[in-house]
């Protein structure tokens, strides 16, 4: 078991060893369209979030517009480097991106800074990271790797119990670690994305109900044993009831809805929004970043928000759907989870109907480490997309490298 | 299991469609969501928005001025220092973020935190507490403090990161120049905070022109002009931040200042009316009565300055008086207990027309024009004799002085009270012997009420009290309401606490205080019993005696002028009736009265007066009120002014108010010891000006062109 995978990889790289530098017009353009138009708009909105703020500014109205183009910039570097390298440089790597993010999570439990009660910053020179961003990818690619690993090697095709237990070992290690910090938020996504894994890997519909059920039933062990404190408990609730926690989560539950519902059909205008300038909303500029799309740019544009998230998962779907690669089918459908669940339950805390834990919105929300893991997905989304395209023809001409699709 | 060879495979691409599935409808929740959070329920959010990034800074409008009939500024307004605090953004503070606000707040403005607390509860929610709860809108900052130094206003204002949600403000106030060293305090009246009541009531009725903030009339001009005075308030709409910080403009609706009351009052005139009336005061104070031993009470008295042919007041006086400016920026509870208190003599009553005092002889005036109308005559002759019996007790004259046979002129100008209490005592004969008979007629009575007493004279200042002429139904009606009381005392056997005279009293009140007696007749004809009248009531009558009959609703409002110099509104004098008296009666009198003046109880106090240039008529008057020293009156009249001041327990009217009497006709007329300058008078022109002091459009005003002496 253990030698097939290095047989199976080493005719792999003979195979595809001529596909070194990237075709521009074989990336998944839409793809791309989506998440840059998306980046771009978060740099706006966080621009307008930030330009009467001096208190975080420093008295310069674009420090934060600089920053979070140069995160984009950064991002999208990233991006195309994932997408450019070597489908099997992608597979070696991975699990060392696995142990970095392992490591990073350790690293700030130790050393790590405490913002808004989570131990989830590393703070680097002038530079903060935030290791559970990279986790997510991190358990995402790690899952896809087990599967593939496994299934590859043999002639059936199916996710048994060892993988099944294989994967919750490889999410429960940074899961683990993440409730430590402890970051409710992160682990929700977490748990989904983990959940959306299994599902995509093919488990058996048993696991599935095991995992649910496991999920209720801690979750309801956690209320009554009273592991959780009644503020806690308030605080997580507070957005069906802002009474519940008045000066804390269902301040920020009451002001979202309020700029939110303040946007109207076509929004108060772009940096005219009166909330998001009295900075009556806080955190705005990241988690709660979509209330300013929300107040200024109104149904029209932060549905239109919505609409380029929901291509983004599409497309990851896609990607999934059409790849022969069980790893690429399972690590492109985690993401589609990833994404799809972090979006809903960071838009969902900005329109009050998912509660306040401290997740942002993918590619919108300001910060480095959140971008970053996102465009390093989306970059393994392009390299999956790219070896779906490249895969037949590899198979049949191994020394040669054709285009079949433009 | 191996006749499915790709399971996991197949189930997988099965479950990424259902993966798609339920992502979509998760964005599709929030679409829906986000639909209605901005489009079915926006416009609820739109109106939280609005009320929490914009505040409405309140700006009180100028309050109109007041002004004498000459233009001089009798009320004015300078600005203050406010300091308000926004409840909105001291709601969302921390407990210990807004203790430590409210303490730095306390510190810097010395107040006590509590004390802040308190005022910023809202009225009628638990913990109100009255008169210092907040009874505005909760959406508006709330004033805590008013009248510190300008350090202490720079000091927020520079630190607004140490003072969140502390707005600091320039508002302005009621201010009295006091020109010719006036006070003034009854007749201009003050001002204090709108009650919650009066806040809902003027919502109600959609009047805006008032706030939670607001301050209204409480008395004299300042409550009957209230609506003219007040203005209308403009509303500065900022946006704030988070923090409460104003970060900029909304709009800015500009307050409208009120109007300028131009009054018929002469600063000047009124100058002399209230340090006559002091001084007369002080002197009775220092002069011994001789009937009871001790020195006189002099406790209050009042004065009047009416224009005879209008009715319009040119100066009025009551003591004792406060100064109307410790109603500014909030009066104190000491303050406003001392006003109300009577060790201090009620300060806050207008003894002009709030006081109610036993006429005396004054009253024998009218009594003469009731007897000369029914049957008797300017030749009518009776015995002014040193007493008469009416019943089985004798009734004296002042001092028991008997004058012989006398006329109606000679018994006003000696002041003659058996003459006067044959007069009542023949009508009481003659219409109802019966004491119990309501119905009989009195024509005495009936002058009196023509010229006015016993209703009030309508005059434009709140509060008038209406006198009462004490006749067969008032008597039925007291007894009524009094008899448990009085019953009750003369029911039980005669205790320390009660004096023989009072337990007499009760029980003849008790069983025959119904009855209008003989001597009850007797006495109303001389102005003494139960009958009282105002000193304005007083001085109106005295004016239709000198105009010929009109009664007037006596005046002190003269004009509504705008801001910018138009006059609005001309507040002319109104008839409230006429006395129809025959010209040979009417003349009569005045011939008697003059007498008065001239030989008669006011003689003494006008030696070397230059009575004939000046034809002064005057009536004295001295009320015997139980258990009290006199009341002294004396009513003054020519063909344009009517002067009348009395005090209450100073002695005989002439004595305690002549000079002070004396002071003001030669004010009004310019007069030098016997020779007269009618350009030294106190009034240009000696009659009160008809126009109105000239007022430029910028509200600037320039008094009445004359020749200032």
């Amino acid at each position: 078991m253990a030698t097939t995978p290095v047989t199976r990889t080493s005719t792999r790289s003979r195979r595809t060893s001529g596909a070194g530098w990237l075709a521009w017009r074989d990336l998944d353009l839409v793809l791309l369209g989506a998440v840059v138009l998306l980046g771009m708009l978060g740099c706006v909105l966080v621009w307008s979030a930030t330009i009467h703020r001096d208190d975080l500014t420093g008295g310069d109205p674009k420090a934060f517009l600089a920053k979070q183009v140069v995160n984009l910039g950064i991002g999208l570097g990233l991006m195309l480097a994932v997408a450019a390298t070597d489908h099997r440089w992608v597979r070696i790597l991975a699990p060392v991106a696995y142990v970095c993010a392992i490591a990073g999570l350790v690293l700030v439990l130790v050393m790590g800074s405490t913002v808004n009660g989570s131990r989830s910053w590393l703070m680097l020179g002038g530079l903060s990271l935030q290791p559970s961003e990279l986790a997510k990818l991190a358990v995402v690619v790690g899952m896809a790797l087990v599967v593939a690993e496994r299934s590859e090697g043999r002639w059936r095709d199916r996710v048994g119990t060892a993988d099944v237990l294989l994967m919750l070992t490889v999410a429960a290690v940074p899961a683990a670690l993440i409730l430590a910090q402890p970051d409710l938020g992160t682990m929700l996504v977490l748990s989904a994305t983990v959940f959306g894994v299994i599902a995509a890997s093919g488990a058996h519909r048993r696991w599935l109900v095991i995992l649910a059920g496991g999920g209720v039933g801690v979750a309801a062990f956690a209320v009554v044993s009273g592991f959780l404190e009644k503020y806690q408990i308030d605080r997580f609730l507070a957005f069906t009831d802002p009474g519940r926690d008045p000066k804390g989560a269902g301040y920020n539950v009451e002001q979202a809805r309020i700029a939110v519902g303040n946007g109207g059909l076509f929004g108060q205008g772009l940096f005219d929004g009166s909330q998001t300038n009295s900075g009556f909303v806080p955190e705005q500029h990241t988690d709660f970043v979509f209330t300013v799309a929300g107040e200024e740019l109104g149904l029209v544009g932060a549905g239109f928000l919505i609409l380029l998230l929901g291509i983004v998962i599409w497309r990851a779907l896609r990607i999934a759907a059409r790849t022969d690669d069980v790893f690429g089918r399972i690590a492109a459908a985690g993401i589609a989870c990833w994404f799809g669940f972090q979006a809903f339950q960071n838009i969902g805390m900005c329109v009050g109907i998912m509660p306040v834990t401290g997740v942002p919105l993918p590619f919108v929300s300001y910060g480095g480490s959140s971008m970053f893991a996102g465009m390093l997905a989306v970059g393994l989304l392009q390299n999956i997309h790219l070896r779906t395209l490249t895969a037949p023809a590899s198979r049949m001409q191994p020394a040669q490298r054709v285009l079949v699709r433009g | 299991m191996s006749a499915q060879p790709s399971t996991s495979s197949r189930r997988s691409r099965l479950r990424l469609i259902v993966i798609q599935a339920l992502v979509f409808s998760l964005l599709a929740t929030l679409g829906a969501r986000l639909y209605y959070l901005q489009v079915v329920t926006g416009e609820e959010y739109r109106g939280k928005a609005a009320s929490q990034s914009v505040r409405d800074i309140v700006v009180q409008p100028e309050r109109g001025l007041i002004v004498d009939a000459e233009g001089r500024p009798l009320v004015t307004n300078r600005l203050t220092w406010v300091a308000s605090l926004d409840r909105t953004l001291l709601g969302r503070m921390a407990p210990h973020q807004r203790h430590r606000l409210l303490g730095r707040v306390g510190r810097v403005l010395h107040l006590e935190p509590r004390e802040i607390a308190r005022k910023l509860v809202l009225c009628g929610t638990e913990g109100a507490k009255d008169g210092v709860c907040w009874n505005g809108s909760p959406y508006q900052p709330v004033p805590i403090a008013q009248g510190f130094k300008d350090a202490t206003a720079l000091r927020i204002n520079e630190q607004p990161e140490d003072f969140p949600g502390v707005v600091v403000q320039q508002q302005s106030v009621r201010a009295y120049p006091s020109p010719y060293g006036i006070n003034a305090a009854h007749l201009l009246g003050y001002l204090s905070p709108i009650t919650k009541d009066e806040l809902d009531a003027a919502e109600d009725g959609g009047d805006t022109s008032v706030n939670g903030a607001s301050v209204v009339g409480r008395a004299g001009v300042e409550k009957e002009y209230d609506a003219w005075l007040r203005g209308q308030p403009g509303y500065q709409r900022v946006k704030v931040n988070a923090n409460g910080e104003v970060i900029g403009e909304d709009s800015d609706l500009k307050a409208q200042p009120g109007d300028t009351l131009v009054t018929s009052i002469d600063a000047r005139v009124q100058g002399i009316v209230e340090r006559g009336l002091h001084q007369s005061i002080m002197t009775a104070r220092a002069t011994v009565d001789p009937v009871t031993g001790r020195h006189f009470a002099a406790d209050s008295g009042a004065a009047i300055v009416m224009e005879a042919k209008t009715g319009r007041i040119i100066a009025m006086a009551s003591e004792p008086t406060y100064d109307p400016d410790v109603w500014t920026g909030g009066i104190t509870q000491k303050q406003l207990k001392r006003l109300y208190s009577e060790a201090a003599g009620t300060p806050l009553l207008s003894r002009a027309l709030q006081g109610e005092f036993a006429p005396g002889s004054t009253w024998k005036p009218f009594m003469t024009a009731g007897a000369l109308t029914h049957g008797f005559s300017p030749d009518t002759i009776l015995n002014c004799s040193s007493s008469v019996r009416i019943g089985n007790r004798d009734f004296h004259n002042h001092e028991s002085a008997g004058y012989g046979p006398i006329s109606f002129a000679k018994a006003l100008e000696v002041s003659c009270n058996t003459f006067f209490f044959q007069v009542g005592m023949h009508f009481w004969l003659k219409y109802g012997s019966d004491p119990s008979d309501v119905k009989a007629k009195d024509p005495l009575v009936a002058e009196a009420e023509k010229f006015g007493f016993g209703s009030p004279t309508g005059i434009d200042l709140p509060g008038e009290a209406s006198g009462r002429v004490a006749d067969r139904k008032w008597r039925l009606a007291y007894w009524k309401s009094m008899k448990s009381y009085y019953c009750g005392l003369a029911d039980k056997p005669q205790d320390s606490k009660t004096s023989d005279f009072v337990y007499k009293f009760a029980r003849e009140f008790c069983l025959e205080g119904y009855m209008y007696r003989e001597y009850d007749a007797a006495n109303f004809a001389i102005g003494q019993g139960d009958t009282v009248v105002t000193p304005l009531q007083l001085a109106r009558a005295y004016a239709a005696l000198s105009n010929g009959g009109t009664l007037w609703e006596p005046r002190v409002g003269k004009a509504i002028v705008s801001p910018d110099g138009e006059v609005i509104h001309r507040i002319e004098p109104e008839k409230q009736g006429r006395v129809h008296l025959p010209a040979s009666v009417l003349h009569y009198i005045d011939e008697a009265l003059k007498g008065v003046s001239r030989e008669g109880t006011m003689y003494w106090k006008l030696i070397g007066f230059p009575l004939d240039r000046v034809q002064i008529r005057a009536k004295t008057g001295s009320a015997e009120v139980y258990g009290k020293q006199s009341t002294g009156w004396v009513a003054s009249y020519n063909e344009d002014y009517v002067v009348v001041q009395m005090i209450s327990q100073a002695g005989t009217g002439s004595g305690s108010n002549g000079d002070a009497i004396r002071k003001i006709w030669e004010a009004l007329y310019g007069v030098d010891g016997e020779t007269v300058h009618p350009n030294r008078s106190v009034i240009d022109g000696v009659t009160p000006p008809d126009h109105l002091p000239v007022f430029g459009r910028d509200g600037s005003i320039l008094p009445p062109a004359r020749e200032e002496d």
